[in-house]
């Protein structure tokens, strides 16, 4: 293949990456910038959403698109109804303490991914995908189904944008994350934002696991690799950023697909990390970001 | 008065637990002989790790790398070089020395979420750099030291690492050392502008101290013992792996010191005790045991915020160090 198709075929595989990168790593985006504090079982319930997705697909017989939808609906639901959980005895106890809850959810991240390895097991598993279409390219034919993921994911994030400036939930939500003190002067029910804020982190989180697991399989291991990207794409977007947030993961999911193709991915993962370790070193805010408070 | 009292208290304590230590080692059967030697070394770890974020106040998720540091600056210099074992030892100290002083220099730009993410992320380069670098260090599988570079010749004296009552009394010896270390930092000068800084940076600032020159002399103190636990783990028990360099080994620490409790001397060894143990007898009853290690930490941080020795201090023993 010559340099041009190569470089596409890199792209559009970036473009996946980054679409759904930006999904999960809104939710942490959200989560962080709302109730200032890390979840580090971020990625747990990404691995749930794409386990729970496998779970329903092989449960619900017939058309492979009818089981995917119902778990495209039915596996977020569950994760948030998780977190909604883990909030309310958890996290709400430690009164969102930073560091206590750095370990709490340290502590959930061990929980989830043991039971899921007993109730679901090692393999990884593989999930049909809802049809099987090739666009053909005059260089490649590419997966339908790929792109399709790329434009579900721009239809929730333009959605979650929506709700977040549009709507009344969204004006609460960043009050809260404006002052959270004040908001409660004003009678806005902190705590009940904090637990929405949180379980629409995770659903978030699952939504972009069951569009990405026709692609990669359902691991119970599957969840540390989105946890870190998404650290890096919170930090390089700036914190509660929402355009921020989608410009960091489209730079860092690109940049992924086309640095492991043309070079060793070991080295471009040290490149990576490394650069990005210097941006936040030399610009702490983030590319996008305000000054924290 | 009272302070002096309460200082002769607190070395008296110190003196009868590495005592206790020394005891056990001439009645633990073998089986625990070798754990309670592996959990001296990481407790010694999380001493350092404790420096900076129990009295600093300042959350590293990265410290990984520089245990890995004296680990691979030790264990590489021996199975490369040939190098001698205190030479080796004092190399990878050396190593994990110069790595905190850049690190610090770099990470310290940054403050509260940032710097966890950023040691984070160069703990991360670290790591992919030993993998890259397979060829020397092992990649993932890692190496083992041989037996025969692994014994140490001081004076006219030889001491064989491998031989289990030795490397327990190495062990001692370094956790002694650097407990003692800690208890002179904590309690000096030095150590209460530490935790100045943690209970309000901006106001130490204006009383005149460079909060960033102890800040990083603080990380360069805290790499260097993470740096020695390391080049004694190499020596000690002779295998260098670059699972020691993952993210694992950086919230590791964290978790002895908070259950042990953050900013007490003995936490981190309580803490590393504790860890070791229950997922020890967990892992005997049941395949599940990062199940209970997760309620653990859970009930831990709901129950004992301050962790073991915390919460000891706070409602019975004030004079605790």
């Amino acid at each position: 293949m010559a340099f041009g198709p190569h470089l596409l075929l890199a792209s559009l595989e970036g473009l996946v990456t980054a679409a759904v990168l930006a999904l999960t790593a809104l939710g942490l985006s959200l989560v962080f910038g709302v109730m200032r504090i890390v979840n580090v079982a971020h990625g747990e319930f990404f691995m749930l959403g794409a386990v729970l997705a496998w779970a329903i697909t092989t449960a619900i017989t017939g058309h492979p698109a009818l089981g995917f939808l119902a778990a495209l609906v039915i596996a977020p639901l569950l994760v948030g109804a998780v977190a909604l959980v883990a909030e309310r005895v958890v996290l709400r106890r430690l009164n969102y303490n930073p560091e206590a809850t750095i370990v709490a959810t340290i502590g959930l991240l061990y929980i989830i991914q043991q039971l899921a390895l007993t109730f679901y097991g090692p393999e990884a598993r593989p999930v049909e995908p809802p049809f099987n279409y090739r666009i053909l390219l005059p260089w490649f034919g590419y997966s339908g189904y790929k792109l399709s993921v790329v434009a579900a994911s721009a239809l929730l994030l333009v959605a979650t944008w929506l709700v977040l400036t549009r709507t009344k939930i969204g004006m609460v939500m960043r009050a809260t994350q404006y002052d959270r003190e004040t908001a409660q002067a004003f009678g806005i029910p902190v705590e009940r934002v904090y637990a929405g804020v949180f379980a629409l982190g995770a659903m978030l989180a699952a939504v972009a696991a069951v569009l990405i697991v026709p692609i990669s399989q359902a691991h119970y291991l599957m969840g540390q690799d989105p946890l870190l990207l998404s650290f890096i794409v919170v930090i390089i977007g700036g914190l509660g950023s929402l355009r921020g947030t989608v410009v960091a993961a489209l730079i860092i999911g690109l940049s992924d697909g086309i640095i492991s193709v043309f070079f060793s991915p070991t080295l471009a993962k040290i490149i990576a990390t490394f650069l990005v370790a210097m941006v936040l070193v030399f610009r702490p805010q983030g590319l996008f970001g305000t000054t924290a408070r | 008065m009272k302070g002096e009292a309460s200082a002769l208290k607190a070395y008296g304590l110190h003196v009868a637990v590495i005592g206790l230590l020394f005891a056990l080692s001439f009645v633990l059967p073998p089986y625990h002989h070798g754990l309670v030697a592996r959990i001296m070394v990481l407790a010694t770890f999380a001493m350092g790790y404790n420096l900076l974020f129990g009295y600093v106040g300042l959350l590293s998720l990265g410290h990984a790398m520089f245990f890995a540091a004296g680990l691979y600056g030790a264990g590489l210099s021996v199975y490369h070089l040939g190098w001698s074992v205190p030479l080796a030892f004092a190399g990878g100290i050396g190593c994990g020395a110069v790595l905190a002083l850049v690190i610090g220099l770099l990470a310290l730009r940054t403050s509260g979420v940032a710097f966890m993410i950023v040691t984070m992320m160069f703990a991360q380069v670290f790591y992919l750099t030993i993998l890259y670098f397979a060829r020397w260090t092992g990649g993932d599988q890692g190496l083992v030291v041989p037996q025969g570079s692994r014994v140490m010749y001081l004076g006219g004296a030889s001491f064989d690492l491998t031989n289990p009552a030795v490397r327990y009394r190495v062990a001692l010896a370094l956790f002694a050392i650097v407990l003692a270390v800690v208890l002179v930092l904590v309690r000096s000068g030095f150590g209460r502008v530490l935790v100045a800084i943690r209970e309000n940076e901006e106001r130490t600032k204006m009383l005149g101290f460079d909060t960033f020159a102890n800040k990083l002399a603080a990380v360069i103190v805290s790499g260097t013992i993470c740096a020695a636990a390391g080049a004694a783990y190499a020596l000690l028990f002779g295998y260098v792996g670059s699972s020691f360099a993952s993210v694992q080994y950086s919230i590791l620490p964290l978790l002895w010191v908070l259950l042990g409790g953050a900013a007490t001397a003995l936490g981190p060894l309580v803490g590393t005790l504790a860890m070791y143990y229950v997922t020890d007898i967990a892992s005997s009853y049941t395949s599940a045991w990062l199940l209970i290690v997760g309620v653990m930490l859970i009930v831990g941080v709901l129950f004992f915020p301050k962790g073991v020795l915390g919460t000891i201090r706070q409602r019975w023993l004030r004079w605790l160090p």
